[in-house]
């Protein structure tokens, strides 16, 4: 009954202002992204690695929860562009001293901030800090509580359209714990919104939202099915502490049902490709021989990270 | 003083009367309806044409944040929001700081109401001593300090054994016990209905079934103990069938709704609006209509405010990480004329789910308008228009999901006990108030 939200990720004109979530980002700006971050992909290859971009731009890397990778490929990324940047472990400092998360965001907001990378154990802390920042600071959310994480979402766009060439034909499956990911949240919304038109989640009940299908889903509970004839398979990460037992028994019987084996992968496609947001688990979500095997994407995403969030970050910035 | 309210179309559940007709009031009381007594001369007119002369409406929920949370809301700034609501009366919980657990706390937060001189309170003490819901309170000492009845507030008492106790020793002494159905295994780190938002959004769901398995066990141990029993803020459309279920069998209890649950669901939460952090959780929208639905067929009893001032910072967090509840005692009314519109429910129907209903479930005088009651009436226009916002709500609390929109139902007068305690033709306009 109340007045319609307005998208707070897109300006007036419907152009990228902030980028907090997957859902309800247009596919034109996904596939804009996808195409600014290709030419980037040779940048990093290159013997100068720096475009100048971004060039007296400041960006502030806030990170209420701790991360090595993402936070280093956001400062690579940043720096390629010839930015400025600033790392901010605020989970260290000033929360601990009680100050609100929006106070900090006003301080450094008073430093000259540009950009905020912002990393948040809350769902929604990102919508929250775009809410409260002047009109010309852009928020990018590198993950917020169980929510989302639009970048890593877009880089396995990336990395599917780079091996599989279009998506209108594709069957995905993601498994694990979709539950608590930010990452499968992210993923689904962006594989349903430049048209995959199969996407499967594998995992036992405890591990999936209550209305997961409601996404635009296939659920399944077990792999020999949801496996058979997918041509991606995204694997996630299985925190330590879901393995406590409230959730599931034991890490050995998660990694026999729902671990990617070999001989699991058979049903797949042969031409299936294996990727994994990292940090991995060997022998708990994933075998060592597919993480390293042929079908293995995972070390070529993470390249393809430092392209897509360069891309994002320049479209930000205006270019 | 004789005063008379002219020409006011009187709403009186209590008596099924509607029609125009004049109020005339002596010392405090009503003394005739319609006809005026033998030799009146009124003191004092008050023109009420084209408006609506209620009862003066009886919140079963409204927290004045005292003692404990004073920097929230404080008792004067609260009170004075009940009566430009039209609140004449008000059960407050006892989840203040320290918890309504004993009489001296009870006496005081009595007496500063009574100096106040505007709205009724009537305590709920609380039924175990700290909320803990291990051990309980002196509730005969309470009752003598003025407890109206037993209540756990929002905390859920864990030890199944610990709540017979409480409900045989409250039915012991005939007093009421007031709960608000839920497990708290099954809502155990939940912040939002476990649905489609709070799966969208990452959010920590709470079932519809803690309600539904809290219900089944307090409706269990309320027919073993025979205790009175009032159920709060009932959420679910399961919810709604199990007491309608155990009303017909013919159960003595009855329940209420808050204002806010009859017309938001989770789809309100938009993108993570700490507004719409509410205690219990906004549902579906099935649930919303199953909700309403109850309060027609009469299964859910009455309509409250659950008022919760809480102040700007503590909203301005992660949806999780905000204070849970809304500022709900200047809305009640507007959001009741709202539901009564969209529904097609009568006035006088409507009216009593504010004012006689809740004053039987209190088992307080009120709630009608017959001679010889108490002069507590609210006075409104039910066509008048105004915006919520920080300036118009009186409450210290300005959080509210409804903040920016437009309400149709206000307030006049209001009077208690033949005092006049708010009349918005002699208050000062407010920018932005109607």
């Amino acid at each position: 009954m109340r007045a319609g939200h307005r998208d707070p990720q897109l300006d007036a004109n419907g152009e990228l202002n902030h980028l907090l979530t997957m859902e309800g980002l247009p596919a034109e700006i996904v596939f804009h992204i996808l195409d600014t971050a290709k030419p980037f992909v040779s940048v990093t290859e290159r013997e100068v690695k720096k475009l100048p971009l971004l060039r007296g731009k400041s960006i502030f890397n806030l990170f209420f929860e701790p991360s090595t990778r993402t936070r280093t490929t956001f400062e690579i990324a940043a720096k390629r562009l010839s930015a400025d940047v600033v790392n901010l472990n605020v989970g260290a400092s000033s929360q601990s001293k009680g100050e609100t998360l929006l106070d900090t965001v006003a301080n450094l907001s008073a430093m000259h901030a540009d950009m905020f990378v912002v990393r948040h154990a809350q769902s929604g802390a990102a919508h929250l800090i775009a809410g409260h920042v002047a009109p010309d600071i852009h928020v990018i959310n590198a993950g917020d509580g169980r929510h989302a994480h639009p970048t890593q979402a877009l880089l396995d766009l990336f990395t599917i359209r780079h091996y599989k060439g279009d998506f209108s034909r594709l069957r995905v499956a993601i498994v694990g714990d979709v539950l608590h990911s930010r990452v499968a949240r992210s993923q689904i919304h962006a594989l349903t919104t430049v048209g995959v038109p199969e996407v499967r989640v594998i995992a036992p009940q405890t591990l999936l939202p209550r209305y997961v299908e409601r996404l635009g889903v296939h659920v399944y509970h077990d792999m020999a099915s949801g496996l058979r004839d997918v041509d991606v398979v995204i694997m996630l990460r299985l925190q330590n502490e879901r393995m406590d037992g409230a959730l599931l028994p034991s890490a050995q019987e998660f990694y026999k049902y729902y671990g990617l084996t070999e001989e699991k992968l058979m049903v797949a496609r042969p031409d299936a490709i294996v990727m994994h947001p990292g940090p991995m688990n060997r022998g708990v979500e994933i075998d060592s021989g597919v993480a390293d095997g042929r079908q293995s994407v995972i070390l070529p995403q993470v390249t393809f990270g430092i392209a897509v969030r360069m891309a994002v970050m320049s479209i930000l910035a205006g270019h | 003083m004789k005063i008379q309210i002219k020409g006011g179309r009187l709403v009186d559940p209590g008596s099924g009367r509607d029609e125009v007709a004049d109020l005339f009031i002596n010392a405090g009381k009503i003394v005739a309806v319609g006809q005026a007594p033998m030799g009146w001369r009124a003191g004092k007119i008050i023109e009420a044409g084209g408006l609506i002369v209620c009862p003066g409406l009886i919140d079963l929920s409204a927290r004045l944040r005292e003692p404990g949370y004073e920097y929230m809301a404080t008792l004067e700034s609260e009170m004075s929001a009940a009566v430009a609501g039209g609140v004449t009366s008000l059960a407050c919980p006892p989840d203040t700081d320290p918890p309504l657990d004993e009489p001296g706390l009870v006496e005081m937060l009595k007496h500063r109401a009574r100096i106040l001189n505007q709205a009724r309170v009537y305590p709920l003490g609380a039924l175990t001593q700290g909320l803990k819901g291990e051990r309980l309170t002196e509730m005969a000492e309470l009752a003598d300090a003025g407890c109206v009845a037993f209540s756990q507030a929002d905390a859920s008492i864990y030890d199944t054994l610990g709540l017979l106790r409480a409900m045989q020793y409250a039915a012991t002494f005939g007093f009421s016990v007031w709960l608000r159905p839920q497990d708290p295994y099954l809502a155990r780190g939940g912040v939002a209905h476990d649905g489609e938002v709070a799966t969208r959004l990452g959010l920590a769901g709470i079932p519809e079934c803690a309600e539904t398995v809290a219900l089944s066990t307090i409706l269990n141990l309320a027919q073993l103990t025979g205790v009175r029993l009032h159920l709060c803020r009932l959420s679910s459309a399961a919810g709604v069938e199990r007491v309608r279920q155990a009303k017909a069998t013919g159960m003595r209890i009855s329940c209420d709704v808050s204002a806010h649950h009859m017309h938001l669901s989770e789809m309100d939460v938009g993108y993570f609006d700490s507004n719409c952090h509410l205690v219990p959780p906004l549902r579906s929208l099935a649930d919303r209509d199953a909700l309403r639905r109850g309060l027609a067929d009469g299964t859910i009893d009455a309509i409250c405010s659950d008022h919760t001032p809480v102040d700007e910072d503590a909203k301005q967090l992660p949806f999780a990480e905000a204070e849970a509840g809304a500022t709900g005692l200047e809305l009640l009314l507007p959001l009741t004329l709202k539901w009564m519109r969209e529904t097609g429910v009568s006035l006088l129907a409507g009216i009593a789910k504010l004012t006689s209903a809740p004053a039987a479930i209190l088992g307080v005088s009120g709630g009608h308008l017959g001679p010889g009651q108490p002069a507590d009436l609210c006075i409104f226009d039910p066509d008048q228009s105004w915006r919520v916002d920080d300036q118009s709500l009186v409450s210290q609390g300005k959080n509210t999901p409804f903040r920016g929109l437009e309400m149709q139902g206000r307030v006049i007068i209001t009077l208690v006990a033949g005092h006049c305690v708010y009349d918005a033709r002699t208050t000062a306009k407010k920018p932005g108030g109607p």
